[in-house]
């Protein structure tokens, strides 16, 4: 078990020096850099910029430099100070950008993952053991409507029915009067009332998959010899399921449920717009569309490390359930 | 014929045929897929309006019932017009429907010109009102009728994932083939990039290559653009199917036979073994379209893909951006239930190919 996850540590760490090399490649991209949407801009609000002040602040953000030395630069920087950069746009280090929202967009995304694992496996099991009952009917009809629909609609349709039952607009993380408020009681319920709507959106989104998934491995597993073998010999039903075909239909089941967490660290970022929540949606955005190569290259290298240690682990703990992956 | 004479002579594509008629649900979606499909193509007919023309008179404007009865009568589909007020607090307009205004709706009324395809032109439209307006989802920002917008963006939401899919089909059978049918390190290698490639999250990396694309490229390149960008990622689930099939068809006895009768590489693969597996692709290809037309909606949503003028469903929706305007006139979000039920659709045929190519599914 231990050779495994050393295993696939090590595997991981040149995959992130890969994602790091393809964030940066992907931001340098669009044709000219920071300076030159900047003069875009101050051009069309009718305001002008000479060469030599051009020159000064190229040489200030190290734009002058070629590419390759701005990424070990950049990297380099990461890596022994933890300084992600200078982002143009606030004027800001990104390390103090990224800091809060993060933390926010980890914890939305941890919460809907633990939701649709949860939620995934419970319904999986119903609809697994009471094959074409109405209750199934129903799950499998949400579920599939729920992978149609995409992650924002979902978001917009959620805040509109409950702004048009209760006429609170649930928008963002915290009621206007809490936001900038220490940590209260109060302000930890007021969180909860705000924060099931993105968890709910974006678990949604993969528990439809997970449930498909379980649900189709248990049919398969149940109408096996032996399980009516032991229904035979007078094995309750209950422990019957649980026992020995949920162990062996959970595989798969933890199989795809470890690609779930990109698939929400991604719908999170849209949902962030949508939803107005202090993720690290809308930075991305205006980052990208204004070339803020620093900031904008480390929420990309965030959002895949993150994925990456995500799925890292679950590949273990799909390890840990599934013996004979350990002896791939 | 009878029954098991059929049943015996029947050709593959039959016998799958067959087996997917049985999936009612299935069908349906065909069914719903093949109505979009053309309305998209033809929509400069279908819908009752040009899709740019404002009506400055109706912004805003709610969804027109269409009603049968009068007044106790039966005079056929017609619509009511708008009788306009302001609400005498906010100040905004507020439609009702006019009772003593009665348009009715006929079939191929003379409406808006338009060139079909950007060739043939015409004026004559599917149906239509000849006096008053028939506003069947409402209007917009700028009073333009959503209906005809959510039929020409129809055209080009559903068109994008299927070229989309094309692109993703052509890489993934290449890849995935490549790994399949040579095996050892080849394929590591490739798998390892097919996981890497997996585990970046997507939406960051579309949004990111997205926002790469010039401001100044014409639509069509955009839309193109778009698809390339779309089917870089969607590329690698074909090919692990690709890559599975060809691992155990490799083995198998006729490719064996093949290969000890001195046929080519290339004779093998193309003549071959990728005919076994079209019937998988064609299911996984489906399954795909998905993933496309919601990635499309999404950076169009974001502003991130097709702009206005271009109409797509994503672009329409990018109306529909906050709780204000869903709350005041939720009619924006129709172009998202046509989403839904055009993912819902594909998920539906797609689940049932790949039912009906599996010949050992009971």
């Amino acid at each position: 078990m231990l050779a495994y996850i050393a295993k696939r540590v090590l595997y991981a760490i040149p995959l992130l020096f890969v994602i790091s090399i393809v964030s940066f490649i992907i931001i340098e991209l669009p044709p000219g850099d920071y300076l030159t949407t900047y003069v875009m801009t101050l051009r069309q609000s009718g305001e002008t910029i000479d060469q030599a002040a051009l020159e000064v602040l190229k040489k200030r953000y190290g734009l002058d430099k070629p590419v390759i030395v701005r990424y070990f630069y950049w990297i380099g920087n990461i890596i022994t100070k933890g300084d992600f950069g200078y982002s143009f746009m606030w004027e800001k280090p990104v390390s103090d950008l990224l800091n809060q929202r993060v933390w926010w967009t980890i914890l939305i995304s941890v919460l809907s993952t633990a939701f649709a694992w949860v939620f995934g496996f419970l319904i999986g099991v119903y609809s697994g053991t009471h094959q074409y009952s109405i209750g199934d009917y129903v799950f499998t009809v949400l579920g599939y409507i729920g992978l149609a629909t995409p992650n924002f609609l979902l978001a917009l349709i959620l805040l509109w029915f409950m702004f048009v039952t209760t006429g609170v607009s649930l928008g963002g993380l915290f009621s206007p009067e809490y936001a900038g408020a220490p940590w209260s009681w109060a302000k930890f319920v007021d969180l909860l009332k705000h924060i099931w709507i993105p968890v709910v959106v974006l678990g949604t989104g993969s528990m439809a998959g997970l449930i498909r998934v379980l649900r189709a491995n248990l049919l398969d597993e149940i109408n096996k010899p032996y399980v009516v073998a032991a229904r035979a010999r007078g094995v309750p039903e209950r422990e019957l399921v649980w026992k020995y075909p949920l162990r062996v239909a959970v595989i798969p089941f933890a199989s795809t449920a470890g690609w779930a967490l990109p698939q929400i660290v991604s719908g999170a970022v849209v949902t962030g717009i949508v939803l107005n929540l202090p993720t690290v949606g809308t930075l991305l955005l205006d980052a990208l569309t204004s070339q803020d190569m620093y900031l904008a290259g480390s929420l990309v290298l965030i959002l895949s490390v993150f994925t990456i240690i995500g799925t890292l682990i679950s590949d273990i703990l799909l390890a840990w359930l599934d013996p004979r992956i350990r002896f791939e | 014929m009878d029954k098991t004479e059929e049943l015996y002579l029947a050709s593959e594509w039959k016998l799958m045929w067959w087996r997917f008629k049985k999936n009612k649900l299935a069908v349906i979606g065909m069914v719903i897929l093949g109505i979009l499909y053309v309305l998209g193509i033809f929509c400069e007919f279908f819908s009752p309006y040009d899709p740019n023309r404002i009506f400055a008179r109706y912004v805003y404007a709610p969804p027109q019932k269409i009603h049968f009865f009068h007044e106790g009568k039966f005079i056929g589909p017609f619509v009511y017009g708008y009788k306009m007020e302001r609400d005498p607090e906010t100040f905004r307009r507020i439609y009702k429907e006019d009772k003593t205004k009665i348009y009715k709706i006929k079939l191929f009324v003379h409406g808006d010109k338009y060139k079909l395809w950007n060739t043939w032109e015409s004026d004559v439209h599917f149906f239509g009102v000849e006096e008053g307006t028939i506003f069947l989802f409402g209007t917009d920002r700028l009073g333009r009728d959503v209906f005809s917008r959510i039929l020409y963006g129809a055209r080009i939401s559903t068109t994008i994932g299927l070229v989309g899919v094309f692109l993703s089909m052509v890489l993934g059978i290449i890849i995935g083939g490549i790994s399949g049918y040579y095996g050892g390190k080849i394929d590591n290698f490739i798998q390892r990039t097919i996981e890497f490639l997996i585990s970046i999250p997507t939406i960051p990396l579309w949004m990111a290559l997205a926002a790469a694309l010039p401001r100044y490229w014409s639509q069509i390149k955009v839309y193109f653009a778009i698809t390339v960008i779309l089917s870089l990622i969607g590329w690698t689930g074909l090919a692990r199917v690709v890559r599975s099939k060809f691992l155990s068809l490799k083995d198998e006895d006729f490719v064996v036979a093949a290969r000890l009768a001195g046929a080519s590489e290339w004779r093998i693969i193309f003549k071959h073994m990728l005919p076994s597996l079209t019937s998988h692709l064609i299911a996984s290809a489906t399954l795909s379209i998905p993933g496309m037309i919601l990635g499309e909606t999404g950076l169009s949503f974001l502003g991130l893909g097709l702009r206005p003028p271009a109409i797509s469903w994503g672009v329409l929706l990018q109306e529909a951006q906050n709780i204000r305007t869903v709350a005041l006139y939720p009619w924006l979000l129709i172009p998202g239930l046509f989403v839904i039920i055009t993912v819902l659709c594909f998920n539906f045929v797609g689940d049932g190919l790949r039912d009906a190519a599996d010949p050992y599914k009971t």
